[in-house]
């Protein structure tokens, strides 16, 4: 078991008052809360600022935590001394800012067993228990699984009654059909014998396509030439490459409407395509004097009428 | 172990369904719809019935409610900003990966 110095996660002095530590958690919580900030990374400190409140917020779990010594750092391999269980009783039974299920070794050994409460939720204390909100979970998926449909791995913790009486967390791994067309936000409901799971599909990033709704955006990158005379291209789309009409004289930013080429479904999204006009480099004698030529003929001020 | 249970797309969500996802009571759906969050559409019995987007909205509300300490007046107001957010976040992704 590793080491957690939890005045570090929480960016205060180890003599910070109470006052200090509950600004420098809500601050942290705030940034970091997964439906604000969508990187994992962020996800992680989330729940390491939420195990770090949860001991330094009550004076006894922070006093014992104390009590284990300064000097060592987050990640140093840590026993807990041996008098450890004999030691406190910790008032306050349930936990408020963690959730039981995600809480490191150094945590459930340290603060973990000895109560018996469950996630009670933050700030208000909210109605309605830990059971009822494990069955909904957040699914995600790539572009291309909701053109072609496919079968996903969903592996969800949540709490059953265990054999002693308690609540234990069991994870469940769950094979989930998702069916072609879904969109973002789109809720799948999976029954199994153990009961009724919700799970809200959501689209992984893509480097190139971006989702709204059922529409598919993108940008397509043409040549000058291809831009002024217009023609036909072949534009990759998460359904497969199709070709594109370019109406001659399109602009830089223009955007171009493929109807029905969005997400499938009734009706079916549409693609837009944004034409960005991408000038070839002059890396040959060859290019560089084309590239002359068109300066000579084709006087062109792009920068006309811009006042400073 | 992996499952093979039986899987169907949910169109809409009745109350009691939401509330169970969510992990919430009632009072809270009331008081997203007071702030004009999220719109429920009646259905033909005028039990109240929730989109996917109203779903996926309350459920997000709540957790920011529970997890922050916002109230359904801030989670809203947050829920907006955050989708502007990442409406804007993604079309920035858009038009800066092509080398010009």
């Amino acid at each position: 078991m590793e080491y957690r110095d939890y005045y570090e996660t929480l960016g205060v002095e180890r003599a910070a008052s109470p006052e200090e530590i509950k600004r420098a958690y809500r601050k942290l919580a705030r940034e970091n809360h997964p439906d604000v900030n969508d990187d994992p990374a962020a996800t992680e400190r989330f729940k390491a600022v939420g195990e770090a409140y949860e001991v330094l917020k009550d004076p006894e779990r922070r006093a014992a935590y104390d009590r284990l010594g300064a000097g060592r750092r987050t990640g140093e391999p840590f026993e807990p001394p041996p008098d450890w269980d004999g030691g406190y009783a910790f008032a306050d039974g349930g936990f408020h800012h963690v959730d039981p299920a995600e809480m490191s070794d150094f945590f459930e050994t340290l603060f973990g067993r000895r109560t018996g409460g469950g996630f009670a939720g933050g700030f208000g204390g909210g109605p309605g228990g830990f059971e009822a909100a494990r069955r909904h979970a957040r699914l995600e998926i790539d572009l291309a699984d909701a053109y072609a449909g496919a079968r996903r791995r969903a592996a969800l913790r949540a709490p059953e009654l265990g054999p002693e009486g308690g609540v234990v967390f069991r994870e469940r791994v769950y094979d989930v059909e998702i069916p072609k067309g879904v969109a973002a936000g789109d809720h799948v409901r999976v029954r199994d014998d153990a009961g009724e799971i919700l799970f809200e599909i959501a689209f992984r990033a893509h480097p190139v396509f971006a989702v709204e709704g059922r529409d598919i955006r993108m940008e397509l990158p043409v040549t000058p030439w291809e831009a002024a005379l217009g023609g036909t291209v072949r534009a990759p789309t998460p359904g497969g490459p199709v070709d594109l009409k370019i109406p001659p004289g399109a602009r830089s930013g223009q955007s171009l409407r493929l109807k029905g080429k969005g997400l499938p479904g009734r009706p079916p999204g549409d693609l837009y395509a944004a034409l960005r006009i991408v000038a070839p480099p002059a890396e040959t004698a060859e290019g560089r004097a084309l590239y002359e030529r068109m300066a000579r003929e084709m006087p062109f001020d792009p920068r006309a009428g811009m006042e400073a | 172990m992996a499952k093979r249970p039986k899987v169907e797309i949910v169109e809409t969500l009745t109350l009691t369904e939401l509330c169970e996802a969510g992990g919430f009571r009632a009072a809270w759906i009331v008081e997203l719809t007071e702030h004009g969050a999220i719109e429920p559409a009646a259905a033909a019995d005028d039990a109240p019935r929730f989109s996917p987007a109203d779903a996926a909205a309350a459920i997000r509300a709540w957790r920011l409610h529970r997890d922050l300490g916002v109230n359904a007046a801030g989670a809203a107001l947050a829920l907006s900003l955050i989708e502007e957010r990442d409406r804007l976040a993604r079309r920035l992704r858009l038009l800066e990966g092509v080398e010009g």
